[in-house]
């Protein structure tokens, strides 16, 4: 796609509108896909509640993401008097940029990615820990006591799941060798189980993979791990003094790194685009954009899921399931598997 | 034990698993919303909404004036002025209620010895100003000309245990 216009606008100007228009290609799905997860968190929350959900806007409240997206657009948008103006409107772009950019190295298919980076997933660990610097600033910069504490709270939670989550990527850093994505899924399409479900990296790393999981839900600050929106404690935490589109962007950020995660889990423990079923069998056997698009939309599920089930953590106990219970398990994990590799019982030898 | 059972329970996420399998169950029972302007539930016939005044077949008012709705009215919700008619019986002049002051008690209707002020099951009306709830005599006789069909309808379904 660069290359074509490249020929037709000329080397430099060919390049650079080649990229913003890949870019957009990768960006507005991902929007409408996130501006859907909305209404399906809303509907299926509901229906876990006993009750309908939004359903009033278009068939089945389909077009509810654009009604909620044309009153974000319309609210007025507030700047408290005490708020440092330059760092409050920054906090949102910087969050929404840090989510967004990440996409740049995950790839949805063999052949399709925006850009095939050797070292994606350390490319991924540093933006998305950048993205914290989003809810620091936007905490600070509100000048609320509410927003401060959530900015601190986030803080402190997303620095400690990072370390879980960093480790559960060591394991499968360990067993694929690589720092690229696709070699990771491509090396989990081989093994002693012949690129079934069982071969995928969640089996032999279970312990990390639901680590990974639920870190990964923390990370996002998703139920039952929101204390730093915690709204029966502190409003709505880091934005409470958002509103109208910056606010939007806040949304658009949280399910957008929502999207990611569960793309990212997809892709390190759930074979990214690779079949569940043996390849004999025609198309439900083959690797395709498909089957990732499924897996991520059942991780989706999850998140939702849990959101309706779970009470919220107290803040204490946060911070202590993460230091105390996943760092250990998961360096544990990390010594059995290093053990297990260079043991002759090793499922790694190809 | 107890305590290595607690940590059976801790590591294999047990009581998340059963939240979870209960949110799934919820789930996927049947929904109990009513849609309500498409969908209604149904009305007893001695629902007390919208008050009407009745006539009979002939078209001549029930209403005598006996004045005892207004008597027992506990919200002091009815005024009524009376006269009489060349004919020697009692009509009234005027025949007030105020929707804002009623509270819907229905003692009015039990009181009336001519079954001429009753409560219609009619509960989607409103008013968009003020005094718009104040209803006139003209006002309730045309409600109860438009919904003599219902009304009567919800009297004989009541009759037999009045």
């Amino acid at each position: 796609m660069v290359e074509f216009f490249q020929n037709l606008l000329g080397h430099d100007l060919g390049y650079v509108i080649g990229y913003v228009i890949k870019a957009l290609v990768v960006i507005i799905p991902l929007t409408l896909v996130v501006a859907y997860v909305t209404l399906a968190e809303r509907r299926i929350l509901g229906f876990m509640h006993a009750r309908i959900g939004a359903n009033r806007v278009g068939p089945f409240g389909l077009f509810q993401p654009f009604a909620d997206l044309l009153k974000f657009v319309f609210k007025e948008i507030i700047t408290p008097t005490k708020a440092s103006s330059g760092v409050f409107y920054l906090a949102p772009a910087v969050i929404l940029i840090c989510a967004l950019a990440t996409w740049a190295v995950v790839p949805f298919a063999p052949d399709l990615y925006f850009t095939n980076v050797n070292a994606g997933i350390l490319y991924v660990t540093a933006i998305s820990s950048l993205g914290i610097y989003g809810i620091i600033l936007a905490g600070w910069a509100g000048n609320s006591k509410y927003s401060f504490l959530g900015g601190i709270r986030a803080t402190a939670q997303m620095i400690s799941y990072e370390l879980a989550m960093g480790f559960g990527i060591v394991g499968v850093l360990m067993v694929s060798g690589s720092l690229s994505f696709i070699d990771i899924v491509n090396d989990q399409a081989i093994g002693k189980m012949h690129g079934s479900l069982l071969s995928w990296n969640w089996l032999p790393m279970f312990p990390l993979f639901l680590i990974y999981l639920i870190s990964g839900v923390a990370e996002t600050n998703r139920a039952p791990f929101d204390v730093c929106e915690g709204e029966s404690e502190i409003v709505a935490g880091f934005h409470v003094e958002y509103s109208g589109t910056p606010f939007a962007l806040f949304m658009l950020a949280e399910y957008a790194s929502m999207i990611l995660v569960s793309t990212l889990t997809t892709i390190m423990f759930l074979g990214g685009w690779l079949s569940p079923f043996p390849t004999t069998w025609g198309v439900l056997g083959t690797a395709s954009m498909a089957w990732l698009v499924v897996k991520v939309l059942i991780l989706l599920f999850g998140f939702i899921w849990y959101r309706a089930s779970f009470p919220r953590y107290r803040y204490d106990q946060i911070m202590r399931l993460g230091w105390k219970v996943f760092l250990p398990i998961t360096l544990v994990w990390i010594f059995v598997l290093g053990a297990w590799m260079v043991s002759p019982l090793s499922i790694w030898n190809y | 034990m107890i305590s290595f059972k607690k940590f059976i329970k801790t590591f294999f996420l047990t009581e998340l698993l059963k939240g979870l399998a209960l949110t799934w169950k919820v789930m996927l029972r049947p929904k109990p919303t009513i849609f309500y302007p498409e969908e209604k539930t149904p009305i007893s016939p001695r629902f007390r909404a919208l008050h009407a005044l009745r006539r009979y077949p002939n078209g001549e008012e029930r209403c005598i004036g006996c004045k005892l709705c207004e008597a027992i009215c506990p919200a002091v919700a009815i005024t009524i002025d009376i006269h009489e008619r060349d004919d020697g019986t009692r009509r009234t002049t005027r025949y007030d209620i105020d929707l804002t002051k009623c509270i819907f008690c229905g003692f009015c209707e039990e009181a009336c010895p001519v079954d001429a002020i009753v409560e219609t099951p009619i509960h989607e009306y409103h008013g968009e100003k003020r005094g718009d709830l104040f209803y006139t005599k003209e006002m309730l006789l045309a409600i109860g000309d438009k919904y003599e069909g219902i009304i009567a309808k919800a009297k004989e379904a009541d009759h037999k245990y009045r």
